[in-house]
């Protein structure tokens, strides 16, 4: 393993994170303020509890559910669409590294940022509401699969995306509406018939309720179904990148 | 002594069905200058990509250092170091840190004597702080050159290296090149400019249509095809090339004044003691003679033609 080639990647990757610091950090925090408030504050004076919890700690786990996944996809699209665009994606495929070397430079680095604003969040969110959670590793366990299997469908998209509009498309219009139809603001047995049955069909839902479980104790699905599906979904992209790889596909002609 | 870069049979047809290489051998010896000619689309790029892995071989193989590329790519690409067409460089990132990742890629711990040297040896040292969106082109082609350069390879590849830049620059990385080759690195360069072949390399390849031409040592091959001019400066104009010369290939200037005579340095007489004495018994006096050998852009050409 070049242990040194990944570390080069990631420290790239970081680097690059670090050097836009105020936008990396300050526009999801702002985001989440403005939920808080929004959702928090104005609709959760009139919704005095779900499940039994403060409407404004319930929606905490979808808050920061909802950042990871944004997060994830952006970064690792971007990460590995970067040197497409720069055509620096050269020096990955002259130099003795493997593919699995560099997934994991640019993935480890894309959910390492999630994470790291997702601990702000969380961090921003003890400022509006009061925070306990129930099962800390859990929900650790929860983030990191999570960050790490939108990092890798991130790094799909920025090696399917041939340019800058295509790297927003997937992020804008199927995974934000997948987040709000997911349960982050509500649980799915609030929903009208049809719509309870439709959300069932929806990934995002077991990872916000996982998430949400691994706090409150309150999930819409049993906790190892949610497990189950991310594991799933974790093999899916991994599947996906391993014949990317193996075929070149996007990347080698 | 093995070749450093051993290619049999290399055969690439891209997915539209485009051939690209078409069964080329090649052996690329250790220490050598080696200069790949060819016109636009010959496959000049597409042999460098196959060899560093930056292309999918269709059939045949190559071998770097002994190490099969596609088999142990890991060992092979480790020798290799590769200055492409196109710039391609993290405007974002400083001089300084764009070789010291790249050096990290290829497995190396930081080294920051070496990577000194090399941007001292590059005159880039001034700028290593500096962002590569602010340098000049023939700045940023060095920095390509340098991160190239930043895990010493013993094989380099550049592919049209000073494509756009200035004259003076131009001579500046004949000169890192030529170092680098004392050093005992393996140079492969491709190059339009004709002029930079002649000058560096210790042989020539011609490539077109995907398929080696020829392979042969520079002076060889001019000495082999080239064509060699000598012009004759007269005492007197003449109105017309008199008859009794005809069995000459001479060309008479406007002004009158010069005869020029092409001959092939490859034909076992060059006619030029007859040709003098022809010139005396007719009566023609000749002020000066210069002779001139024909570019290997002449011989390049000539071959492309004769071969296509």
């Amino acid at each position: 393993m070049n242990w040194l080639a990944i570390k080069s990647i990631y420290t790239s990757e970081m680097k690059r994170f670090f050097r836009t610091l105020s936008q990396s950090i300050l526009s999801p925090v702002l985001s989440t303020v403005l939920y808080f408030v929004v959702f928090g504050a104005a609709i959760g004076g009139r919704i005095q509890e779900v499940g039994g919890i403060s409407y404004g700690a319930f929606i905490v786990p979808g808050l920061v559910m909802l950042t990871v996944l944004q997060q994830s996809l952006s970064n690792a699209s971007f990460g590995i669409y970067f040197p497409k665009f720069t055509g620096t994606i050269f020096e990955l495929f002259t130099a003795p590294i493997s593919f699995v070397e560099i997934l994991i430079g640019y993935v480890g680095a894309a959910a390492s940022k999630a994470m790291i604003i997702a601990f702000v969040i969380l961090a921003t969110a003890t400022f509006f509401v009061d925070l306990h959670i129930i099962h800390p590793f859990w929900a650790l366990g929860f983030l990191v699969l999570t960050a790490v299997s939108f990092s890798l469908l991130g790094f799909i998209i920025g090696i399917w995306a041939s340019n800058f509009e295509q790297l927003q498309i997937i992020p804008l219009l199927v995974v934000t509406p997948l987040v709000f139809l997911g349960g982050a603001f509500y649980t799915a047995d609030m929903l009208p018939g049809f719509w309870e049955v439709l959300v069932k069909f929806n990934p995002v839902l077991y990872l916000i309720s996982g998430f949400r479980w691994s706090f409150f104790e309150v999930s819409d699905v049993p906790v190892g179904v949610s497990l189950a599906a991310i594991t799933i979904f974790l093999v899916l992209c991994i599947s996906a990148v391993a014949w990317i790889f193996k075929t070149g596909w996007r990347l080698k002609q | 002594m093995a070749p450093i870069i051993s290619i049999k049979d290399l055969t690439k047809t891209y997915a539209s069905g485009t051939p690209a290489l078409d069964a080329v051998n090649l052996d690329i010896e250790e220490g050598e200058i080696i200069a790949l000619l060819g016109p636009n689309g010959a496959g000049k790029t597409t042999l460098i990509g196959a060899i560093c892995g930056m292309v999918k071989i269709t059939s045949g193989t190559v071998s770097v250092g002994g190490f099969d590329v596609e088999h142990d790519p890991r060992k092979a690409r480790a020798q290799i170091g590769l200055v492409p067409q196109e710039i391609a460089l993290d405007i974002f990132e400083t001089v300084w840190n764009s070789v010291k990742m790249t050096r990290g890629l290829f497995g190396y711990k930081p080294d920051d004597a070496y990577l000194e040297g090399i941007l001292r040896s590059l005159s880039l040292w001034d700028k290593k702080d500096s962002k590569n969106m602010e340098l000049s082109g023939g700045m940023k082609r060095r920095v390509m050159i340098a991160k190239a350069l930043s895990h010493a390879p013993k094989v380099l590849f550049l592919d049209e290296p000073t494509a756009g830049v200035d004259v003076a620059l131009r001579r500046d990385m004949w000169e890192v090149v030529r170092k680098l080759r004392d050093e005992g690195v393996t140079i492969i360069l491709t190059t339009h400019y004709i002029e930079e072949a002649e000058e560096m390399a210790d042989r020539i390849g011609v490539i077109n249509a995907g398929k080696i031409l020829l392979v042969e040592d520079t002076a060889t091959l001019m000495q082999s095809f080239g064509r060699k001019t000598l012009k004759l400066s007269l005492v007197d104009p003449l109105s017309t090339t008199p008859v009794t010369l005809s069995d000459y290939d001479l060309a008479l200037s406007d002004d009158k004044m010069t005869l020029t005579y092409s001959y092939d340095t490859r034909a076992e007489r060059t006619g030029i003691t007859r040709l003098i004495s022809d010139l005396a018994s007719t009566g023609i006096s000749v002020r000066d003679l210069e002779s001139h050998q024909s570019s290997l852009e002449d011989v390049f050409l000539t071959l492309v033609e004769e071969k296509s």
